[in-house]
């Protein structure tokens, strides 16, 4: 099942190409560009690793486009994205956020229904992959 | 997607080089570099060619002739205060208008931004300054210190391969100008072979004139909205030959300190000897005393020293 999170997601992966002209966006929107990776799929999964330090004076998105390499030597089976951050005045906030690279299968997510009091249902979703602990999730 | 649209695109039969020059700002930027900077004839018929041949590879590039990025990285070899800096600036600049670098801005570093101080440190810190310049030029002043023989340990040798590296992987993302003395850089590229082969354009900064330099010294004068009194011009021609021969001499650098003191020198006089008030005439004049006062006059640096160390015994 294909982890739909953040921006683009429903679009086929992005070529390095793709990824340099929407961080050259965020960059001349005067957002910090950054990296993350996780093996930790969760929707609820807000922080991620970070890759490296927020690139805050970089004018031009070669350097993400790079640093995402980078990340992918080390992290390249399993799921990375490139977060903006927009630090201006009354935002300190996440602008954008796209996933750049995933792993070559994605299990996807059981639902599982826990009786409650009174025939109630309450509802969570696990993923396949964090059944195994973390660094062995994908292949 | 860029290059698609490229492949699509009809190509040109024909091209108009004096149209792309003109379009492209590149005569803006030689024409800047002509008035701006004093001599260096040769550095200016350099960049001349080298943007005629960016120019025309561009046009090769259009018309379907030519794919690679051709190398861009230059050495600027030439004793200290020729203009180096300068003139990587407008390189820059000329980059930009060209097409060749994205963004065209300079990210000066010298060894210190690049050579960590422990283990593992350097690589980190040589990325970011390498990522910083993405886009950019980056240029390495005095880059023979990166190299340093007598220590095998020494981290340099770690930046300079993360250097090469970069150069040669990201040619389209960053222009590497390294700058230094001329016989230290040759030395410097004899040990590392790697970069001599990755430079294309070696440009050196020959040292100025005693006319230029005087020439100089009126322009960062008047810059400053200050003027030489008649005698002061001879007396700043007659400074510039001797101080030539003296040690430490840095071409415009000197001379743009030799006038910082004799401001200096100035505002003292002014003080000394004002009775009445004093017009914009007097306060932007520098005259003959305030730059015969310098002990470059009495044989320099050396002979004050050695007549302090005469006094103290």
């Amino acid at each position: 099942m294909r982890l739909t999170q953040g921006t683009f997601s429903f679009l086929p992966d992005f070529t390095d190409e793709d990824i340099r002209l929407q961080a050259q966006y965020a960059i001349d929107q005067g957002w910090a560009v950054s990296v993350e990776w996780t093996d930790d799929p969760h929707p609820r999964n807000t922080y991620w690793e970070m890759w490296g330090h927020p690139m805050f004076d970089n004018p031009d998105a070669a350097a993400v486009v790079f640093e995402v390499n980078e990340c992918r030597k080390e992290h390249g089976s399993k799921y990375i994205r490139v977060i903006a951050f927009d630090a201006s005045p009354g935002w300190e906030s996440i602008r954008m956020s796209f996933i750049v690279n995933r792993p070559a299968e994605e299990p996807g997510f059981r639902l599982v229904r826990q009786e409650g009091e009174g025939r109630a249902v309450r509802y969570t979703i696990q993923s396949y992959a964090a059944d195994r602990p973390e660094g062995a999730r994908y292949a | 997607m860029t290059e698609t649209a490229d492949d699509t695109a009809p190509r040109p039969e024909t091209v108009d080089l004096a149209r792309a020059f003109e379009e492209s700002g590149t005569r803006e930027v030689l024409r800047e570099l002509d008035e701006e900077m004093i001599g260096l004839a040769p550095v200016k018929s350099r960049i001349r060619e080298t943007a005629a041949l960016l120019l025309v590879d561009q046009a090769r590039r259009r018309m379907g002739l030519a794919t690679e990025t051709p190398t861009l990285h230059m050495s600027f070899t030439g004793n200290p205060g020729t203009g180096k800096t300068t003139v990587a600036l407008k390189m820059a600049s000329l980059l930009h208008r060209l097409g060749y670098v994205r963004k065209g801005h300079l990210v000066t570093v010298t060894r210190d931004d690049l050579v960590g101080q422990y283990i593992g440190h350097t690589a980190p810190k040589t990325k970011e300054v390498l990522k910083k310049a993405m886009g950019g030029v980056l240029f390495i002043d005095e880059a023979y210190y990166l190299y340093r023989p007598e220590n095998e340990r020494d981290y340099g040798q770690e930046a300079i391969e993360i250097l090469l590296q970069v150069m040669e992987n990201n040619r389209d993302d960053l222009v590497v100008i390294l700058a230094g003395y001329a016989d230290r850089m040759d030395r410097f590229f004899e040990s590392n072979p790697g970069f001599r082969s990755r430079i294309a354009h070696h440009i050196e900064f020959p040292d100025y004139t005693d006319a230029e330099l005087l020439q100089i010294s009126e322009i960062m004068l008047s810059e400053q909205n200050y003027d030489f009194a008649p005698e002061a011009r001879a007396a700043m021609a007659d400074y510039i030959a001797l101080r030539r021969q003296q040690p430490h001499f840095a071409n415009a650098r000197s001379i743009r300190n030799a006038l910082d003191r004799a401001r200096l020198r100035q505002a003292n006089r002014l003080f000394a000897e004002a009775k009445g008030p004093l017009g914009a005439r007097e306060l932007s004049t520098i005259t003959e005393t305030d730059l015969r006062a310098s002990r470059v006059f009495r044989g320099g640096l050396g002979t004050d020293r050695a007549r302090m160390a005469q006094a103290a015994e």
